[in-house]
């Protein structure tokens, strides 16, 4: 049951903000589909809800005029699932979304709430950690730019402060141009699931197979998603070869910290990222063979 | 025999009314000032209740009445969905109170909350403080057995029960054996998930009576079961059942509706709704029992079975429920499949401190036949022999008498089901494609074969009833006391009757409401039975009412009854066909004529002293993929000899859902809890991993259509059997493409890489 003790609604973002500073202890709720889920567990004591729902300024994506994609944080899975942007510009962070829920889900979830609620398995996280995405935050008190890979503190812990709201995700140019990326989301079910493991790559692929700012990132494998630097490094300026795919699969183990769970032991999820690291770069790679890049 | 709807894809009777939401369910039916009730659940999966402070519960405003053990009747009685029974040796297993003092499982019923709303429910439970005194916590039968064991309930051991069978010699049976096979197999707890939870609303009407509408498979049942739970007179309860949103046995078992009539009675007869959350539906319903066997087969160098013998634990949980006849039924299902000279099944069904298992859709049979069907395959490989030759070579024939209950097969389809399945999945094309696999992924092709009742006889009493009223128009109602849970027995019931009587289905009207204070008596939706014993009924009725017209005729025309026919809303002449004169015209008149007038009624019960075997199996094809160990099912057909089909599309709809709940079984599906504690640990729908859509693959169903003799129509039963080979088969199918074998449930993408990587498969 929902313990709703008082539900407020936005009429516009500097409101918003205004009524956070006024309101501590209120309750951002986009989407809901985390918050509800909290709630109903009793995870959550009673609430007073602050709905963001309204801000049309907070939704949508968009290319700025320096090249960057801008994502607002209300925009929902089911909207960048269909973006034809993002269909050309990013098409994994597509993949991303309709690995998410079920069509249900994804009208109505948001990418600002699968960030924010700070979950190890938000199937945006990965790719967004891939595409060094920044964080724009903003308060009352001002606007501040945090990358994503400095926003998780730890397992559902975010550094977002009192009052605060996301406004937008950025990627910037050199993020994206070029890059040839995948994911994998390893689920014991093809929807409607939580990931066992996820995977993102991206890379770009020179003359001769040479591969080429590799990004490699993980979710569910250490307490918060993250990326492996190791595997990342080691992958530059090598041709992408079998062997070398395995290596930076075995490499990218090293920035994992599975833990053992009933959901799956820390040994299997390790075994995934070595296998399944080199799958998702082997993928890239081969539609780094045909698709165009604006 | 040529017939007109019997054997047509008839769109189902209530169809519409579902898809447009208008279908009215439990929850539907609210009263003003319903009040809401919640349970207080123990989080000790075995401890003493010592002390309930309620005071602070009882004082919440909005708050109308906390009940605990105290404020209950003191009367052990039993869930299980049975029919009662004259014999008192042969009744069910009383053990329960309706709030306990004694906690059995985590999720026990210890206390409950009667509020003017869910949220100051839940509030109040947070304010009710109880005192546990903790005992040894029981999860492993094993355990459980131990001579030194704590006692789960007032008994000599924590044994429910022992009761299996035994025919031929086995010792000279296993002595002629040129091989003797051993294996162990075991299965998983695993949850019906039935779409709608477990919910009733009660309250005490004008005259004082206790009317209960509830979910249920078996409305009338739980009238006499909530009388028995309070020690009131069984017609004191008005059971309703309205649409319902699944049960596949879970709702075959009275879990909520004593504790809603309980709470009714608390607040003066007010309404009261309990619901169920999924969460607690996952706990403190029913699940399916896990078994572990250990069977031992003697076969010839041919491949013949001389004797087997079976032993087997069953894990029941906390409570009996159906505990006691599910590893007994299972058991007895299992005899009509292979011919033998010589078996053994020696069950044993142990309490421990579990969720309660119940009856589930098979009841007891996907548990034997996935072992003994994975157990078929490892000797079909010893012996060299492929498993459709081992199988065939010992398959019973028309005819067969069961050793033990004298029962015979009047008619078996199994051959022809797999000889059909064969052809499908192009069994031996494909065997010879995938002999010589390398590579990340392997392909591996598996079957499994069952046998199944129709209903429970000689076990159980089989009685179904019907009436019919004939309208002014023409038109029919039929009422059923057996029960629409989705599985469409309302449509194949209207089928019926309007192929008695010469109408179209939409002249039937089927009423799909029980009330059982005016419903005919039926014991409900279980054991696959009723469109074969609940058809007798229906088919009784039609027929009785049809009599009832022509005589009606014979008096109006002076054209003898036995001339005549109906057919196509006509009174027909039976030689020619040619037409008489309308149905209608007739029904007016035995509603108005001035001296004739009688309005023509039939109201019957079928006792059915028989039961037919249905067959089938199951063929698969899997890929799997050895770096991750997922099993990606890429084809899988079940062919039924099931009699004759009523309604093919609602047959195939059958085979769907079972075969899909099979596939959850084979592969994903597992209640987990926690070894120690007893505590479920993944009681939602998110951790607990029943297949999606995406995850089912095309479903192939098909059916060879022997009539039975002795099912109204032909038929047999349908129900169950879907579910009981599919997770079988995929076993098969697996050690097919790895040539590992899993011998537990399920196989689950990080145990199957675990095995295959401890066989050396993959490094
Ligand atoms: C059935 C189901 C299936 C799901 N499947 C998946 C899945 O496959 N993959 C997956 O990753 N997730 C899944 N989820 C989780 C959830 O849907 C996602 O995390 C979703 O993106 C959350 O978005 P929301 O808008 O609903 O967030 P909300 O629940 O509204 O909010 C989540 C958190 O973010 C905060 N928040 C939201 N927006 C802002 C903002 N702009 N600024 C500051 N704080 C904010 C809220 O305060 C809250 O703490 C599933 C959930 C359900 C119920």
């Amino acid at each position: 049951m929902f313990n709703i003790a008082k539900y407020d609604e936005a009429g516009s973002l500097d409101e918003a903000l205004a009524f956070l500073s006024g309101h501590p202890a209120a309750k951002v709720i986009a989407g809901g589909t985390d918050v509800l889920i909290k709630m109903q567990n009793g995870k959550m004591g009673e609430a007073e809800l602050f709905s963001i729902r309204g801000l049309a300024e907070l939704t949508g994506i968009k290319r700025t005029a320096d090249g960057a994609i801008f994502l607002g944080p209300l925009t929902t899975f089911a909207q960048i699932a269909g973006d034809p942007l993002l269909q050309k510009a990013i098409p994994v962070l597509i993949q991303a979304a309709v690995s998410m829920g079920g069509p249900q889900i994804r009208n109505i979830a948001t990418i600002g709430g699968n960030i924010c609620n700070g979950a190890v398995s938000a199937d945006s996280a990965p790719t967004l950690l891939a595409l060094n995405a920044e964080l724009r935050l903003q308060s009352a008190g001002g606007e501040r730019k945090v990358p994503l890979r400095e926003f998780y503190l730890g397992p559902g812990k975010v550094d977002l402060r009192p009052g605060e709201l996301l406004i937008g995700i950025i990627v910037r140019p050199q993020d994206y141009l070029g890059y040839h990326g995948h994911y994998i989301k390893f689920a014991m079910r093809k929807a409607m699931d939580i990931a066992t493991l996820g995977v993102s790559v991206l890379c770009r692929v020179e003359a001769g197979g040479v591969l080429s700012g590799v990004r490699i990132a993980l979710g569910v494998a250490a307490p918060t998603p993250v990326r492996c630097p190791e595997a990342e490094a080691f992958a530059e300026g090598k041709t992408g070869s079998d062997e070398t795919l395995e290596e930076i699969g075995k490499l990218a183990v090293r920035s994992a910290k599975a833990r053992t769970s009933w959901r799956a032991s820390k040994e299997y999820r390790e075994h995934l990222v070595a296998e399944l690291v080199p799958r998702a770069l082997k993928e890239a790679m081969r539609t780094a063979g045909g698709e165009e890049h604006v | 025999m040529a017939y007109n709807t019997v054997g047509q894809r008839e769109i189902r009777v209530d169809a519409v009314a579902k898809v447009t939401g208008k279908a009215k369910y439990t929850a539907d039916f609210r009263e003003r000032d319903m009040l809401v009730g919640k349970i207080l659940r123990s989080p000790y999966a075995h401890a003493w209740v010592r002390q309930i402070h309620s005071e602070q519960a009882r004082a919440l405003p909005g708050v109308e009445a906390v009940l605990t053990y105290a404020d209950v009747p003191h009367l052990k009685f039993s869930t299980a969905g049975h029919p009662y029974s004259l014999d008192p040796g042969h009744r069910d297993k009383e053990d329960r109170l309706i709030l306990t003092d004694k906690a059995r499982f985590v999720g026990d019923a210890v206390a409950a909350v009667v509020a003017e709303s869910e949220l100051i429910a839940e509030k109040a439970l947070q304010l009710i403080e109880v005192e546990y005194e903790p005992l040894e916590v029981l999860t492993s039968p094993e355990a459980a057995m131990r001579e030194d064991a704590p006692l789960i309930h007032e008994a000599k051991r924590n044994i429910l029960s022992t009761f299996g069978y035994e025919f031929g010699d086995l010792d000279q049976a296993f002595a002629e054996a040129d091989r003797i096979f051993e294996g162990e197999y075991q299965t998983s707890v695993v949850q019906h998930c039935q779409l709608e939870n477990q919910i009733a609303t009660a309250q005490v009407d004008e005259n004082g009576r206790i009317v209960i509408t509830t979910s249920t498979q078996i409305p009338h049942i739980v009238r006499r079961i909530v009388a028995q739970a309070l020690g009131i007179p069984w017609g004191k309860v008005r059971v309703l059942k309205p649409c319902i949103g699944g049960g596949f046995g879970n709702k075959q078992d009275v879990c909520v509706e004593p504790l809603a009539a309980a709470m009714t009675l608390a607040v003066g007869g007010r309404p009261v709704r309990l619901e169920l959350s999924r969460e607690e539906c996952m706990i403190d319903t029913r699940t399916r029992h896990a078994i572990k066997y250990r069977i031992k087969t003697g076969v010839k160098r041919d491949g013949k079975i001389t004797g087997i013998r079976i032993e087997a634990i069953s894990n029941t949980g906390a409570y009996a429920s159906h505990g006691h006849s599910i590893a007994s039924s299972g058991g007895g299902k299992f005899r009509y499949l292979y011919q033998v000279d010589a078996l053994k099944y020696e069950p044993v069904t142990v309490y421990t401190n579990l969720p309660v298992a119940g009856a589930m859709r098979g009841y007891g049979t996907p548990q034997i036949f996935y072992a003994f069907e994975c157990h078929m395959e490892d000797i079909a490989r010893g012996l060299g022999l492929d498993p459709i030759a081992l199988h065939k070579m010992n398959f019973v024939e028309t005819g067969f008498v069961d050793p033990i209950g004298k029962n015979k097969v009047l008619s078996c389809g199994i051959r022809e089901c797999v000889d059909k399945g064969r052809e499908m999945i192009k069994w031996d094309q494909k065997k010879k494609l995938y002999k010589n696999q390398s590579g990340d992924k392997r392909r591996g092709l598996g079957m499994a074969c069952f046998s199944y009742q129709s209903g429970t006889h000689p076990v159980n009493l089989e009685i179904a009833g019907a009436r019919i009223v004939l309208n002014q128009d023409g038109s029919v109602q039929l009422q059923v006391g057996a029960t629409e849970i989705g599985q469409g027995s309302d449509t194949v019931f209207g089928q019926m009757a309007a192929e008695v009587l010469g109408l179209p289905l939409a002249m039937v009207h089927v009423i799909s409401t029980q009330d059982t204070d005016v419903s005919p008596f039926d014991t409900g939706a279980y054991a696959s039975r009723q469109t074969y014993i609940s058809g007798m009924a229906v088919k009784k009725a039609a027929e009785e009412v049809k009599a009832k017209i022509l005589d009606f005729v014979w008096g109006m025309t002076d054209t003898p009854a036995g001339m005549l026919d109906l057919k196509g809303q006509n009174v027909v002449y039976k030689h020619s066909g040619e037409v008489l004169m309308p149905l209608a015209e007739v029904a007016l008149q035995t509603y108005y004529d001035p001296v004739f007038a009688h309005p023509i009624t039939s109201d019957t019960s079928s006792n059915a002293r028989v039961n037919a075997m249905s067959y089938g199996v199951t063929f698969a094809e899997v890929e799997v993929d050895l770096k991750t160990g997922k099993v990606e099912v890429l084809e899988i057909y079940n062919v039924h000899d099931s009699g004759r089909i009523i309604n093919p599309q609602l047959a195939e709809g059958q085979v769907h859902g079972g075969v899909s709940m099979g596939i959850g079984y084979a592969l994903s599906e597992q209640l987990l809890y926690d070894e120690k504690t007893g505590r479920v640990l993944n009681n939602n729908l998110l951790d607990y991993k029943l297949p999606t859509i995406m995850d089912t693959p095309e479903i192939g169903a098909a059916f060879v259509e022997l009539d039975d003799p002795t099912g109204p129509f032909g038929v047999k039963s349908l129900g169950e059997p879907p579910a009981i080979t599919p997770a079988p088969a995929i076993r098969n199918a697996v050690l097919d493409a790895t040539g590992v074998a899993f011998n537990r449930l399920p196989m689950n993408p990080q145990r199957v890489f675990e095995k295959l990587r401890e066989s050396g498969i993959v490094g």
